[in-house]
């Protein structure tokens, strides 16, 4: 009984952490002020966020269970690797399209410093 | 106290969920976009995995890893032709 609420316990704070992360991810794709700092909010934060929420799940699966699961991880690599890659070709597309970014910000094709 | 978490912890997501569309819909750029599709994927995935945690079913953790693949392949196509003009060259 003590060690079922102390799982539960984990299980909850780790949960309550992982949707707290999405949820600043989120935020940051929302209120951040250009593109390539939006970039960040769902590459880090999310990444974390979801990590977090795996974990849980493979606690509580495992000793809840019929036996050790750690499947979750697999996701939990997957997206790990994914994200970097996905976030790379979308800052690669948008300096293609010449996105505006924040202050300072030097475009190497016209090779000017803009707004400064 | 685990399924007052849970739903906590649902309500948070889908806040996010909302956030990503407020995003998706206002995007000033194509890039934005694509950027609040790709975390509306993850945010899926996410609530998958906390859908069955909540039931205490393990075989969602199979629909998560296959939205998170779908949405990591849609960035990368989306990306790609946003940069080429072409998916395959």
């Amino acid at each position: 009984m003590q060690a079922s609420s102390l799982l539960d316990g984990i299980v909850a704070v780790l949960v309550l952490v992982g949707a707290g992360f999405a949820l600043i991810g989120s935020l940051g794709l929302l209120r951040m002020p250009d593109f390539f700092t939006r970039l960040h909010g769902p590459s880090k934060a999310t990444t974390l966020g979801i990590g977090s929420l795996l974990v849980a799940s493979a606690l509580f699966m495992s000793f809840r269970g019929p036996g050790l699961s750690l499947h979750e991880f697999m996701i939990s690599l997957f997206i790990a690797i994914t994200t970097p890659v996905g976030s790379h070709l979308l800052a690669k597309a948008a300096r293609h399209r010449r996105v505006p970014g924040s202050e300072g910000w030097r475009d190497p094709a016209d090779d000017q410093p803009r707004n400064r | 106290m685990l399924s007052y978490a849970i739903g906590i912890a649902l309500a948070l997501l889908g806040l996010s969920l909302a956030l990503a569309l407020v995003r998706l819909m206002r995007g000033p750029d194509l890039t934005d976009r694509i950027l609040a599709l790709d975390t509306l994927y993850v945010n899926s995935a996410a609530m998958l995995i906390l859908y069955g945690l909540q039931l205490g079913v393990e075989r969602y953790y199979e629909a998560a890893l296959l939205i998170a693949m779908l949405g990591f392949i849609t960035t990368v196509v989306l990306s790609k032709f946003l940069t080429r003009g072409d998916v395959i060259e």
